[in-house]
């Protein structure tokens, strides 16, 4: 009975994964920024759901039309006023790469202590929509069946903005090549600035949708930010469907770990993953050389 | 210098200067041996914390001073040194758990370099992020699941004057080490390649191997001063020795010391140490948030660290003083300063916006 119910819950958490590497790669293909404090932003998103559900009760998903652009706009300022000088200084994708991700690990530990001191170490959960719900005769939890479906709304979204209309296809230019964008009267920098913040705002989301059927506390941003970069680095920078195929992939290699070995792992697997993708297709899965 | 010929006297006197060199820094390390004598239990337990993320610190910039590549990985390798040691005690003489952990530290060195530093330097900066974070969760699930322990017990007669001892012989060797590097042929490779990558493969330079081969010597003395500093702590468990701090004090202390020199570390662990004794007590809350925000600020504001400051303003020193009108001429400057009426044509507001347009000065079209 389990292998195929195993498969599909994995693929059901990949979902959400993919959503979190779509954001990080909308940050790091496009915008050209490693950011290694993506996760507290997640982190943050899923307390802002917490203390709106327990204290308000107000329901996760409708707290996401509050979260979700407060996120897209604090990213939108970090860009605009921590990313920009580093940007302006650096002269190799190489120097800027290296400068954010100094800077970025200095914001991880800033947001990651901020928010120790807010709300306390503590793990926090809360219960939304925990009841059991049959699809075809296997059994998930209606809320991580919300949160894959959501997921997958917001993925299509994102790809047709990419795909089907003008300033998707001036995000695609951006990340093929950002000199030959700009030749092409591409704003450049504005638009890497909407592409971080858009990469925030997909966070956030993926943060709220965690929230609702996993324990967190303030340290659980470091986590994604990790996954995140797995999925990117397997599914090939700058790719988007590739993300989502990889994350999909890392939610079923954990959920089969964790049911035949062991559920402290599931690091241990991306990692045990990227290994082989990075001995077998160092491009990524889908990454063109 | 100006000719590539060297007269005698000039030989000579370089001669001199390195025997001066040499006897102060014999006086200092001497003086530094004898500390366990001079001070109390606190002081000696701050300078065995000194020595310890020396070594880390230096270790560290061995590899990613002239790299460049930033390496998250410190406590991996110090907590696989630290982890060994705990899990050999029983069974092997102290020593020879000392050289299990540099076997260790340098065959998983090896492994993550030849897998992730033949390909892209981001590769390997991802990969040394959660480096420490997977073999923390490996060794949990192992503990748990096959020796069925939770945290293992380090008593043995290395006291913290022998493990302070250790420790100092230790940052001589990895200082001796780096000192010798930058005199060979792979620290000049590292260099050229730390310049420029594309050039370092055009010249012949073997880059991978360049690479590879300085990781595996700093993951040594990393992994060392790991084992070094098990029998100090007597318990010992995965959460507690892989633990991420360690990697991030390193990179600041790194970075705040400049990396520029290879003194630069001293220049950056004491200060830090001591700012991170006096928060833990005071502030322990606060820490993490105020070592991210000092880290952020040496990241924008001091990109060659204390050395790069401390440079400028010797040569700043050798420059001659620039007062075409003598004393007066700058007194009378600020007395004009001073006496200008206040002008805020556009108010506080206003004036906070000129301000920042200046440090940031925003975007332009530069062609």
């Amino acid at each position: 009975m389990p292998a195929i119910e195993v498969i599909l819950g994995g693929a059901i958490l990949g979902g959400l994964y993919a959503l979190v590497a779509i954001g990080f790669n909308l940050q790091f293909g496009m915008a050209r920024i490693v950011n290694l404090a993506y996760g507290e932003f997640l982190m943050g998103a899923a307390f802002a759901a917490f203390w709106m559900f327990t204290l308000a009760s107000i329901n996760p998903i409708l707290g996401m039309v509050l979260s979700v652009p407060v996120t897209f706009g604090a990213n939108w300022l970090v860009y605009r006023v921590l990313m920009t000088p580093l940007v302006r200084r650096a002269r190799t994708r190489e120097q800027l790469e290296g400068d954010t991700i100094l800077a970025t690990f200095g914001l991880l530990f800033v947001l990651r202590g901020a928010a120790t001191l807010a709300f306390s170490a503590d793990n926090r959960f809360y219960n939304y929509l925990g009841e059991p719900l049959n699809i075809f005769g296997f059994t998930f939890a209606a809320n991580r069946v919300l949160a894959f479906a959501l997921a997958c709304v917001f993925a299509v979204v994102i790809f047709i903005v990419l795909n089907r209309t003008r300033f998707g296809t001036a995000l695609r230019a951006l990340a093929i090549d950002p000199v030959g964008a700009e030749l092409v009267g591409i704003d450049v920098r504005s638009l890497s600035g909407i592409a971080f913040a858009g990469g925030g705002a997909l966070v956030a989301a993926a943060g709220t949708l965690v929230s609702t059927f996993l324990t967190f506390n303030p340290a659980i941003g470091i986590e994604f930010t990790m996954k995140a970069l797995v999925v990117v680095i397997m599914g090939g920078v700058g790719n988007m469907a590739g993300s989502f195929i990889a994350g999909l992939l890392l939610g079923i290699a954990e959920s089969l770990c964790s049911y035949y070995v062991d559920s402290g792992l599931t690091l241990a697997v991306a990692y045990a993953l990227f290994l082989i993708v990075l001995v077998v297709r160092p491009r990524g899965l889908f990454g063109t050389p | 210098m100006a000719g590539s010929v060297e007269s005698d006297e000039d030989k000579q006197r370089r001669r001199r200067r390195a025997m001066a060199a040499i006897a102060a820094l014999t006086v200092i390390v001497a003086v530094l041996a004898a500390v366990p004598w001079l001070t109390s239990d606190y002081g000696l337990a701050f300078m065995v914390n000194v020595m310890c993320y020396l070594v880390l610190t230096v270790a560290w910039a061995l590899f990613s001073g002239t790299t460049r590549l930033v390496s998250l990985a410190t406590s991996a390798f110090f907590g696989v040194g630290m982890y060994t040691v705990a899990m050999l005690i029983k069974t092997l003489p102290l020593y020879a758990t000392f050289a299990v952990a540099i076997g260790v530290g340098a065959a998983l060195a090896l492994v993550v370099g030849v897998l992730t530093l033949r390909i892209s330097g981001m590769f390997f900066v991802i990969f040394s992020f959660g480096l420490s974070e997977m073999i923390r969760e490996l060794m949990v699930w192992w503990e748990i699941n096959q020796t069925h322990t939770m945290g293992r017990y380090v008593f043995v007669p290395f006291d913290t004057t022998l493990i302070y001892e250790h420790l100092l012989g230790l940052v001589v060797l990895v200082f001796l080490v780096g000192w010798q590097l930058r005199r060979s042929r792979l620290g000049l490779a590292l260099l050229v390649i730390g310049e420029d990558e594309t050039v370092a493969r055009q010249v012949g330079i073997n880059v991978p191997f360049a690479k590879v081969a300085i990781f595996v010597v700093s993951a040594m003395f990393m992994s060392l001063a790991g084992a070094l500093m098990a029998p100090r702590f007597g318990f010992i468990n995965p959460n507690f020795a892989f633990n991420p701090l360690v990697s991030f004090q390193v990179v600041i202390m790194a970075f705040l010391g400049g990396l520029k020199r290879l003194w630069g570390p001293v220049l950056g662990v004491i200060p830090l140490i001591i700012f991170s004794e006096l928060l833990q007590t005071e502030f322990p809350f606060w820490y993490s948030v105020l070592l991210g925000l000092v880290f952020m600020v040496i990241v924008y504001f001091l990109p060659d660290g204390v050395t790069g400051l401390l440079e400028e303003f010797w040569k700043a020193l050798g420059r001659p003083l620039d007062l075409p009108r003598g004393l007066t001429g700058p007194l009378l400057d600020a007395w004009a300063w001073l006496s200008r009426p206040i002008s805020l044509p556009r108010g506080i507001a206003g004036a906070i916006e000129e301000r920042w347009s200046k440090i940031m000065p925003p975007a332009k079209e530069k062609r």
